[in-house]
């Protein structure tokens, strides 16, 4: 950035990177509008861009006629355990890689990140057939466990890479000064470790939100989270674009916001530490 | 610091997931490499048998299949293309000096984090409808007749709608692997009198191509299993137009009940994605080291 430009360069880069950025953001941007208007100004032609009146009807009527704050809760509950679960796990076994590694550590994490490469299709007929015979099909607690097993690969390689980071020879160094192990865990490891754990949970509740293979085919009316919900919008019954548009914006609104908040942690979780 | 006591305590830390990880990727995977040898349809299951390689020679001389394995080709080269070339370009774009660029950066990010079954009715509804769609809108503006997407070009369609999903996936990691460029080396080329277009083939792109290798990989694993965007928009048709290998796997087993066969498609889509992810793993591997 400490290239000097003139101003004018600086102007035409700006309007340009705004009019991309706008166009990209366009279909968010549209649906949520859209979810502030009335059913009629939705499809209406020529479109309306701003509503006329603001409505927030569409959002009632959502939770009214399909309970909407079911299938949400049921979305938080999935993403959120399935990664506190991930985490229970991947912690301790990130951080024994980390720091005491052994000739194998490597081959083990390429193993565990190659779980990662098998495409669901590869083993969602056995799946599927164990989990109507255990009674496991559209539970919230059987949907969790398995979004806990394929993000648990992800989890322990983002731990992995955070924890390699914090240096070995500060807890030498708390030994030397005649700190008791507990002392050294609470007070020097835990918060160097606690950013590297907070971004691996953010990045890992968005992409459990957004899972759409698994959430689908596995639930059904009981635990389907937004997911499953949404989908059900694809058969055709009428134009009820301002209530998709309602249950939409709703739906990622709140991943929209923790995304913003992880664009780093988002590189580097996603390459595998490959690129930061 | 590695005495034999830690070490113990390590190996014990790691137990859980590695136990786990074995189970989940080994009981599923076998069982489906035995279905696929067996004729089993849930419709009538008590007539389960050996079924040699029927399965898969049904599978694979099922034209569907020809046409998915086309389809998951044209879906995943398609993106690939759109996303690696846009996102270069966005991201080039992004790291000049501008107002405002930190808002630009959301507003280009966003889309990747709408989950898949949002993003496909928003465009099968809002833009891409053939009446009331702003694609329409647009089309009869200029006096062109709409086109009915998916309809007349169904899986160009999905690549597009896949390919808004992906672009900030590339633009983001593109855009930081471009900030690590040294300012020092691109004003040396400056001074050397290189223009914008030698800075960019002779600097800028061998710096991205471990950048773009990583997005290549990691894309595709992801590419090979969409499923949702299909789903919702076009359930795989017309016919077969705009099924993929994963679409027709969740047909064959989870519509038609046919165990047999969706296990011997499982298999298949399985030793393709494990080609893919031999070569990223050592993409990934290399870096380990460092």
């Amino acid at each position: 950035m400490a290239r000097s430009v003139r101003p004018q360069t600086k102007i035409a880069f700006t309007v340009l990177a705004w009019l991309v950025g706008l166009i990209l953001f366009f279909p968010i941007l549209w649906a949520i509008l859209t979810s502030f208007k009335t059913e009629s100004e939705a499809i209406a032609s020529p479109p309306v861009v701003l509503p006329s009146v603001w409505t927030l009807e569409n959002y009632f009527d959502v939770q009214a006629r399909s309970d909407y704050f079911k299938h949400f809760f049921n979305s938080v509950l999935i993403s959120v355990g399935s990664t506190l679960i991930g985490l229970f796990i991947g912690v301790p076994a990130a951080w024994s890689m980390a720091f005491s590694p052994t000739k194998r550590t490597k081959d083990i994490l390429m193993w565990m990140l190659s779980t990662k490469m098998m495409p669901a299709v590869g083993v969602v007929v056995p799946i599927y057939l164990l989990f109507r015979d255990w009674q496991l099909l559209d539970t919230v607690h059987g949907l969790t466990f398995v979004l806990t097993m394929i993000n648990l690969p992800i989890i322990i390689w983002m731990l992995y890479t955070y924890f390699r980071e914090i240096p070995v020879d500060i807890l030498e160094a708390a030994r030397m000064d005649g700190a008791e192990l507990w002392k050294e865990i609470v007070y020097v490891l835990v918060p160097m470790a606690i950013p590297g754990i907070a971004s691996t949970l953010l990045l890992n509740v968005i992409l459990a939100w957004n899972e759409a293979f698994w959430t689908i085919n596995l639930t059904a009316a009981q635990a389907a989270p937004l997911t499953a919900f949404i989908s059900s919008f694809s058969s055709p019954q009428g134009l009820f674009w301002a209530k998709l548009s309602a249950a939409s914006t709703l739906a990622i609104a709140p991943i929209l916001l923790l995304g913003w908040f992880s664009q780093k942690q988002l590189v580097r979780g996603l390459t595998f530490g490959a690129v930061k | 610091m590695a005495t034999r006591q830690t070490r113990a305590l390590a190996r014990t830390m790691m137990a859980p997931a590695v136990v786990l990880l074995l189970l989940w990727m080994i009981v599923p995977l076998g069982m489906t490499i035995y279905f696929s040898f067996q004729n089993y349809n849930l419709l009538n299951p008590a007539m389960q048998s050996f079924a040699g390689w029927f399965n898969y020679e049904f599978f694979v001389t099922d034209p569907a299949f020809v046409q998915s394995m086309v389809n998951t080709l044209l879906l995943v080269g398609g993106v690939l293309a759109i996303t690696v070339i846009g996102g270069t370009l966005i991201a080039l774009l992004l790291d000049q000096p501008m107002f405002g660029q930190g808002i630009v950066r959301i507003l280009v990010i966003s889309p990747f984090f709408v989950m898949p079954p949002v993003a496909a009715l928003i465009w099968k509804n809002m833009l891409m409808h053939p009446g009331y769609g702003i694609f329409a809108h647009i089309a009869r503006f200029f006096g062109i007749s709409p086109i009915d997407w998916f309809a007349q070009v169904p899986l160009f369609a999905v690549i597009l709608i896949v390919a808004w999903q992906w672009l900030p996936f590339a633009t983001l990691i593109l855009l930081t692997a471009m900030q690590s460029l040294s300012e020092e080396q691109l004003e040396a080329s400056e001074m050397d009198g290189a223009n914008a277009f030698n800075r960019f083939f002779y600097i800028i792109l061998p710096h991205l191509a471990r950048a773009i290798t990583v997005v290549v990989l990691i894309q595709t694993i992801f590419l090979l299993a969409i499923f949702a965007e299909i789903l919702v928009t076009t359930n795989g048709g017309p016919g077969y137009n705009s099924t993929n290998l994963t679409f027709l796997v969740y047909r064959t087993a989870l519509l038609n009940y046919d165990i047999g066969g969706g296990s011997a498609g499982g298999v298949i889509a399985v030793i393709l994605a494990n080609i893919v992810a031999i070569f990223l793993m050592r993409a990934v591997g290399k870096n380990l080291d460092t």
